[in-house]
């Protein structure tokens, strides 16, 4: 493997251009856009190969069959085409060759910040995470670009038997309990980059609620990358046995480079009977990051999955978690919020595969293009003839800033059978030059006015959201709208 | 004492910057005053108030309109709103999802110094002492600016959010539009309350009934994009009997 001097080297003309095709000017993306110099001990190079996956396997000194299940990813990801016949071409211009895979400076997570190196240990002081993790969470894992620097859960949640690590240590220390999920809710061949994900996963967190504890404080994790030309693979599996609960948040963020990084993460969320997860994402990746991820939960008998997913920055973001609903009278609910600025695509939306009778699903999506920004909603609802009693609620609201701006809505809705309700409403408005006028009136500049605006549109949704997300989505949409006047 | 100077102004419709609806029309206000503008409709009155805010469908050809002797033309609408001037809407826009509370707050806190956070304990006693004065319920901040709101809904908003920011001239377009007489009442009360001191009105009316209840010092006529005519409040009466026409016989006869 190349030490990591060679491979920092200028990248070439083609990233370069691609760089220039999508320019992204003015967007304050200060709170995550600094990176620090660190030593890696580990570094798999660039491009892809099987002795790559050798490699981060051998490095995690894992089991056989996750090598073999790494190998065969491997060789689904190449047989896969890129999904760019319904998506976006910009797909293309993602060079797997430049991509850096593996990235760390060990594998075993700290249990204090103090263990943790000073060089990793500042990123996340700088984004506040200890003093989070000190107010007001259950437990916090810190990964930095492959693997978690720092993994801790409070004492009295360890106690109830919750288990919260990385997919590393989870599938070597209690692979009685995640084998028999991983990869099920999402198989590897579920599209080419759950395949890619698979052979190359790292990081993420493996969670183990166990029958009828509820976690009261969210579980929090935090997606950093720090290295240029890096793809973060982290892969999440989430089990709330019998009547569990437990609330999982994340937060990711990256450093804004000249050339694009590549964010695939799988998430796979397992809802037994009367279990309830809410899984809340807010993620705020550089204008050049390519965010292509998925989520999947699988809802049991009376069981409860939500999905909060707030969307900001990234080049192109392409996500739809889903909740299939498996157990009579599950419920599953995706609430998301996408924010796409100049030179963004946020392709997002939402998948409810109803299979069991008397199931409800709720979407409730809204988006807002700024700009030359492209905001993209697509949803998928099922519900088969054979059931009964199905009923599902989908909302989608776009909200335009600026008359150059685009939105598409592309809802699939398949319901067979008489005995279900569905209801799809879809809306798009326009921030009018008379609000706004109306607003700067009062005293506000244009920037606060569109930023007032945009939180407005928000507003009922970010209201279901914890109070430290909601004030933070608020800071964010108000950079955002900063930089998209004047 | 602050003043509101407009000095032979002319305005017309960005759009259309060769055609002016606003023709040289020349007007002192000082705060502690109630001047009115009266006239019939498509006379200029609205353009005159949305063109001193600074709107942008809006340019001004010539003139100059001076806030203490200082112009304020090359001020951007939200510069102009903090240097002291309200425009009370006569059809204000709704923002979806934000509360009266929070775009109130957000204005008060525009017009503090850079670094200087609001203290928010200080400011909702400051609002409720201003809803008491108004008479407006407590809940009626916790909805969302002007959304679904009835007729006096809306204008009992304006008067609030001009209650709250103290303006040193509010220029009120067509405030009694809408109104029934109750909500007429409500809001001129709520004018009468903050009129005078420290604040400069401006009243743009099509009728002459708003003046049954806030009183103005001067009256002024306005036709075809000037004013034409000035007196007190006798005047508002006599255009009450006699109609608008008995002002254009006047003035044909004037320039004939």
């Amino acid at each position: 493997m190349k030490p990591p001097s060679e491979i920092l080297a200028a990248p070439d003309a083609a990233d370069e251009a691609a760089a220039v095709e999508n320019p992204v000017a003015g967007i304050d993306q200060a709170v995550g856009d600094f990176t620090y110099d660190v030593k890696y001990e580990f570094d798999a190079g660039s491009g892809l190969n099987e002795s790559v996956i050798r490699y981060i396997s051998g490095v995690k000194k894992e089991a056989d069959w996750i090598l073999d299940f790494r190998l065969k990813a491997y060789q689904t990801f190449l047989d896969k085409p890129m999904p760019t016949h319904w998506a976006t071409k910009d797909l293309e211009n993602i060079n797997f060759d430049k991509i850096r895979y593996y990235l760390s400076q060990g594998q075993k997570p700290k249990r204090t910040w103090d263990e943790v190196p000073d060089d990793i240990k500042r990123t996340f002081e700088r984004l506040g995470i200890p003093e989070q993790e000190r107010k007001f969470l259950a437990g916090v894992e810190a990964q930095f670009d492959s693997e978690a620097a720092y993994s801790n859960v409070k004492d009295i949640v360890a106690k109830q038997g919750v288990i919260f690590c990385n997919s590393t240590e989870a599938l070597r220390e209690h692979p009685e309990i995640f084998r028999k999920w991983f990869g099920k809710v999402i198989p590897t061949g579920d599209n080419k980059f759950s395949a890619l994900n698979s052979a190359v996963f790292s990081g993420g967190s493996f969670i183990y609620v166990p029958k009828g504890v509820k976690v009261a404080m969210p579980l929090q994790a935090y997606f950093r990358i720090n290295a240029e030309n890096f793809g973060q693979f982290e892969r999440t599996l989430i089990i709330a046995d019998e009547g569990a609960e437990v609330t999982y948040m994340e937060g990711c963020t990256a450093p804004k480079f000249s050339t694009s990084t590549l964010h695939s993460a799988v998430v796979e969320l397992v809802a037994l009977k009367g279990a309830k997860i809410q899984y809340i994402t807010v993620q705020n990746w550089a204008p050049n990051v390519f965010n292509l991820v998925t989520k999947r939960a699988i809802a049991m008998e009376d069981a409860e999955v939500k999905w909060i997913d707030c969307n900001i920055g990234s080049r192109l973001t392409m996500k739809y978690p889903g909740v299939v609903l498996k157990g009579k009278r599950a419920r599953g609910e995706v609430v998301s919020i996408a924010l796409a600025n100049d030179g963004q695509h946020q392709d997002t939306g939402a998948k409810m595969i109803h299979a069991a009778d008397d199931t409800t699903s709720l979407i409730v999506s809204k988006s807002i293009s700024v700009g030359q920004g492209r905001a993209t909603y697509r949803g998928v609802v099922h519900i088969p003839k054979h059931l009964k009693g199905c009923k599902n609620n989908t909302e989608c609201d776009a909200l335009l800033i600026n008359t150059n701006s685009r939105t598409d809505t592309y809802p699939a809705i398949v319901v067979r059978g008489d005995s279900h309700a569905v209801q799809h409403e879809a809306s798009v408005s326009k921030v009018s030059e008379d609000m706004i006028f109306y607003m700067q009136q009062r005293g506000l500049t244009e920037a606060q006015a569109m930023s007032l605006a945009v939180n407005g549109f928000v507003n009922d949704l970010v209201r279901q959201f914890p109070m430290e997300y909601s004030v933070e989505l608020k800071r964010l949409i108000d950079l955002e709208m900063e930089g998209s006047v004047g | 004492m602050s003043s509101l100077e407009i000095r032979s102004l002319y305005v017309a419709l960005a759009a259309t910057p060769d055609k002016p609806i606003v023709k040289g029309l020349d007007l002192t206000i000082k705060t502690g005053e109630v001047h009115a503008i009266m006239g019939p409709n498509g006379t200029g009155k609205s353009t005159l108030s949305k063109a001193i805010a600074g709107h942008p469908d809006y340019v001004i050809t010539s003139g100059d309109v001076l806030l203490d002797g200082k112009s304020i033309l090359e001020m951007e609408p939200d510069e102009r709103a903090r240097a002291g001037l309200f425009l009370a809407f006569q059809y204000p826009s709704e923002i979806p999802g934000v509360s009266i509370a929070n775009f109130l707050r957000a204005a008060v806190q525009a017009r503090l110094a850079e670094g200087e956070e609001l203290d928010a304990t200080a400011y909702y006693k400051r609002l409720y002492s201003k809803m008491d004065l108004l008479k407006i319920d407590r809940k009626f901040t916790s909805r969302s600016v002007n959304e679904g709101f009835s007729g006096g809904e809306k204008k009992r908003c304006e008067i609030l959010q001009m209650a709250m920011l103290e303006p040193k001239f509010s220029l009120m377009d067509e405030t009694d539009s809408g109104l029934d007489i109750d909500a007429l009442r409500i809001v001129a009360e709520g004018v009468n309350t903050l009129k005078g001191g420290e604040l400069g009105v401006l009243l743009i009316t099509h009728y002459q009934r708003l003046l049954n209840y806030i009183v103005p010092d001067f009256v002024h006529v306005m036709y075809d994009g000037r004013i034409v005519k000035s007196g007190d409040k006798s005047l508002a009466l006599e255009l009450e009997a006699k109609g608008y026409d008995w002002v254009k016989t006047e003035l044909a006869a004037a320039t004939a």
